[in-house]
């Protein structure tokens, strides 16, 4: 399978990428391509140009800020995240996480801006994002502006990004001392998430103080499971299970060959508990 | 058309592709390097996996122009002077192949893994390779024959 016809152009630098961008509405920014190209392949998306972005070096890897937030280029990609030592101890679920994205070749090419730009409600990283509440830097023709992962996702392949605005980096905030999960549900090995939970949670006391619970694939974006947050915020470690009965709430996933609506409910109820149970033992 | 110069198994290739031209499509009708197969042709399979500056990539969902001024290698430029590759070989002597189709792409993959990762668990083996499709189911003696590299 080969893609349509498309024009293409290498950025030298960030500006350049976005004038170039600006200049035509229908460029699509090419990163490591590994959301792209499977669609241009099918035809299912055909860009009239491409705006490579993918030699861009000054937008890959990881910094340590002073302050509370691990600062991360675009283009840095899932095997860097994986295995990357500051991502590893100040965000240990981010590490664990980029590790489960596709296969390793998929993780050799693909990167956390494109993952993000892509808005797949079935992709691992947009969860992650928006249960750590990340702060995506876009920027474009009138500067740079921060939007956080919660106003960022908008809709089934949609985000606040404009057609002329590029992500140069993403903030997460350091969880160091909270336990963690993700559990990723899939038929076969290197399939999307059929439904992924992400649990953070810190406790105090033998109790459990605060969670945040994200969805995978349980919608048109990735979401927060706002009702099992509430239900466990201080509360005790024996209702877990009560409070994961309420993940499905205010979800409409999707149906599709490997699983019905009411299936990915069911895994969406099963895999929190389970989620929230295995951070709490870590 | 794009002329692009792209470094194949040490040897510097130019060539003039059109920008929607997939790698595996430049390596194989272009330079007649035919060893990296096409399988799903969708990221799935993983036959057509070749090293993009020393990394195990996915030559169906490379656009030839990304790895201009970069170094491909494919199955064909492991050997040295008509010697297998100890990988090839252990291949070989652990009968880790049936039809040989998800060969290459395999063997490329395993390379790379133990590249990044010497001395791999049977389990870390299987997670590593999960991006390369066996229908032969030759798994196991896939992962024997990666172990005998990596013990060796």
């Amino acid at each position: 399978m080969i893609p349509a016809r498309f024009d293409y152009e290498v950025a030298e630098s960030v500006e350049h990428a976005i004038e170039l961008l600006d200049g035509n509405d229908d460029a699509k920014l090419l990163a490591g391509g590994h959301s792209l190209l499977p669609l241009m392949k099918l035809r299912l998306a055909r860009p009239a140009a491409l705006v490579d972005i993918g030699r861009l070096s000054a937008l890959a890897g990881v910094s340590n800020g002073s302050g509370p937030l691990l600062r991360i280029g675009a283009l840095t990609r899932h095997h860097e995240l994986a295995n990357d030592p500051l991502v590893q101890e100040h965000c240990p679920i981010l590490a664990y996480t980029a590790g489960l994205v596709g296969d390793r070749q998929v993780r050799h090419r693909g990167t956390i801006g494109g993952s993000l730009a892509h808005g797949d409600p079935a992709g691992d990283l947009a969860t992650i994002a928006l249960t750590l509440d990340a702060q995506i830097v876009a920027r474009g023709p009138n500067g740079e502006r921060t939007i956080d992962a919660a106003e960022f996702f908008k809709g089934f392949y949609e985000t606040a990004l404009a057609p002329n605005e590029l992500i140069t980096e993403v903030r997460i905030p350091k969880t160091e001392a909270a336990h963690w999960s993700y559990i990723k549900f899939r038929r076969r090995a290197l399939d999307w998430a059929t439904v992924g939970v992400a649990a953070v949670v810190e406790s105090a006391n033998g109790g459990i103080e605060a969670a945040r619970i994200g969805l995978t694939n349980m919608g048109p974006t990735p979401l927060r499971a706002t009702a099992v947050e509430q239900a466990l915020a201080g509360a005790s470690t024996d209702s877990v299970e009560a409070a994961a009965a309420k993940a499905d709430e205010g979800t409409s996933p999707p149906a599709d060959s490997f699983a019905s609506a009411d299936f990915r409910r069911h895994l969406s109820r099963v895999l929190t508990a389970r989620a929230v149970e295995e951070a709490l033992s870590r | 058309m794009r002329s692009i110069a792209i470094t194949v198994n040490g040897v510097r290739r130019e060539l003039d592709v059109e920008p929607r031209q997939l790698l595996v499509y430049a390596l194989r009708e272009q330079l007649g390097l035919t060893g990296t197969n096409v399988g799903c042709d969708t990221t799935t399979c993983g036959a057509c996996t070749v090293h993009l500056d020393g990394e195990s990539v996915k030559s169906c969902t490379v656009l030839a122009v990304q790895a201009d001024g970069r170094e491909v290698t494919t199955i064909e430029g492991l050997q040295s002077n008509g010697d297998l590759h100890e990988m090839q070989r252990a291949f070989h002597e652990n009968h880790a192949l049936q039809c040989g189709y998800c060969t290459p792409g395999m063997i490329m993959a395993a390379t790379s893994l133990l590249k990044e990762h010497p001395d791999p668990s049977d389990e870390e083996i299987r997670y590593g390779l999960e991006g390369n499709l066996c229908r032969c189911t030759g798994y196991h003696n896939i992962v024997k024959a990666v172990q005998a590299v990596a013990g060796a």
